[in-house]
This record gives structure tokens, C-alpha cells and sequence, in this order.
């Protein structure tokens, strides 16, 4: 492999709209090799029903410096633990409508093998590592920091609900 | 030093609950992260606080033995839900 490392992880995180394909493969063609037969890409998108409500939009805030951190971290954990070429990695933050792209993962690897275990290592490390929050707004007007934990009655502020 | 400040950062649901995104807090010097933890759920604190939350310290995550630093950046976090 004649790139180093960091010439073949790309990770960020943004406001901006992570929709357009083209742009992604851009990158991978930039940080991938002609070595890797195999591409690998995984968009996480912003899904209507959760957990049996109507979303109707939601905004994700993110702690900016350590998740710039994490990411880049997780984006080179994949490169050692799998045998794989490159890795872009990116995850929006800010207000998003439904079906907007919230996270998007390329991988390329050789072999097909090495690139479907890393994509899925990848979204699933993102879950539980990246400092990212969910704030979901339901058709019915309530809201909900998703994964907040249980208050006892009368705690809650601002009209917001928590399971 | 005696006393140290760190700077206190509540993020998601936390920030919602605290009514603020950031804050101060002095503490011993030599005091650790659950230190810090107990300090802010103490009388007329932060009562809704997990006793083992999870925090970072200078945007790295952190474990409940870390000692703090003058100025440190201390965050909370709640669960997170990325993806």
C-alpha cells in the first residue's frame, strides 16, 4: 500500500447536506486505491416512524472538537482491525428533514469480505461512541432527546417528554 | 494550588435539564471526575444526574478515578444517539 494511513481515512463532521452521492465518491476515489476491488457505502437516513412515532423532523447536536476527535479515531480503528484500503466516514449535525442523509460510511477494501465487516463496525462503534445527541420533533408538536433517561414526573422542562 | 476551576460543559438532554450549555465549578485540588459528579448533584444540584455518568475530560472520554486539572474541560454526557 503505497498511501500512509492518514492520506486514506477521511472524517468530518458537518452542517451541511450529505445527500449528494457524487461528492462522497469523490472523496473515496481520492483517498481509495485501484488496489481495492470492493466498495462499500452505508447512508443512515432520517427515518419517519421511530419507536411507533410520526417523526417529523429532528436535530442532532454534537460535542464539535471531541466528535471531530472520535470519528477520525474510529475511521483509523477500522483501518487496523480490517483488511481494508480506505475509510470516509461523515455525520451531520444540525436540523434535518426526513430522509436527509445523517451519516454516510464508504469503505474499500481488496476483498468484499473485510469491507462489509469494517462498514458495519463502523456505524455500529458510531452509536456508541460518538459524542452526538438526537433531539426528535414528533407530527403531534412534542419533542424528545433520544436516549434520555428516565425522569421522575414533574422534573421535565420545556414540554419535552422522556421516555 | 489549593482550589482548582474547571469548565463544564452540558450537552443534550443534560443541557436541557441544567438550563445552561456550560458553567464553572471549583474544586479541591487533586479532586477526581466522580468528585467533580458529586459536587454537581449535591444540595440544590443537579439531583437528576446519573451518579455514574459518563464524562470527557479536555474532549477524550474519562473514568470516574481521573484527576482534574485547573482549567480542564469537563463535559457530560448523556447517552448518546448518532447514526
Amino acid at each position: 500500500m503505497s498511501k500512509r494511513a492518514n492520506d486514506r481515512v477521511r472524517t468530518w463532521i458537518t452542517r451541511e447536506s450529505l445527500d449528494d452521492f457524487g461528492r462522497f465518491e469523490n472523496i473515496v476515489r481520492e483517498i481509495g486505491s485501484v488496489e481495492d476491488g470492493a466498495l462499500l457505502f452505508f447512508q443512515g437516513r432520517v427515518r419517519r416512524t421511530n419507536r411507533g412515532r410520526a417523526v417529523s423532523r429532528l436535530r442532532y447536536e454534537a460535542y464539535g472538537e471531541m466528535a471531530e476527535r472520535e470519528l477520525a479515531a474510529i475511521g483509523h480503528e477500522a483501518l487496523e482491525r480490517f483488511d481494508v484500503g480506505s475509510v470516509a466516514a461523515a455525520h451531520r449535525v444540525g436540523d434535518l428533514g426526513l430522509g436527509e442523509v445523517s451519516v454516510a460510511i464508504a469503505v474499500t477494501s481488496a476483498h468484499r469480505d473485510a469491507g462489509y465487516a469494517a462498514s458495519r463496525w463502523i456505524i455500529e462503534t458510531i452509536k456508541v461512541r460518538l459524542p452526538v445527541w438526537k433531539h426528535e420533533h414528533y407530527e403531534d408538536g412534542e419533542s424528545h432527546w433520544v436516549g434520555a433517561p428516565p425522569l421522575e414526573a414533574g422534573t421535565s422542562s420545556g414540554g419535552s417528554r422522556f421516555e | 494550588m489549593d482550589r482548582i476551576s474547571v469548565r463544564t460543559l452540558f450537552f443534550g438532554v443534560y443541557g436541557e435539564l441544567a438550563a445552561r450549555r456550560e458553567g464553572s465549578a471549583e474544586l479541591a485540588a487533586d479532586s477526581t471526575v466522580a468528585d467533580l459528579v458529586e459536587a454537581l448533584r449535591g444540595p440544590g444540584g443537579l439531583d437528576w444526574l446519573p451518579e455514574r455518568v459518563v464524562v470527557a475530560v479536555n474532549q477524550g472520554y474519562a473514568e470516574a478515578g481521573t484527576v482534574l486539572s485547573d482549567g480542564d474541560e469537563v463535559a457530560l454526557i448523556p447517552p448518546v444517539a448518532g447514526g
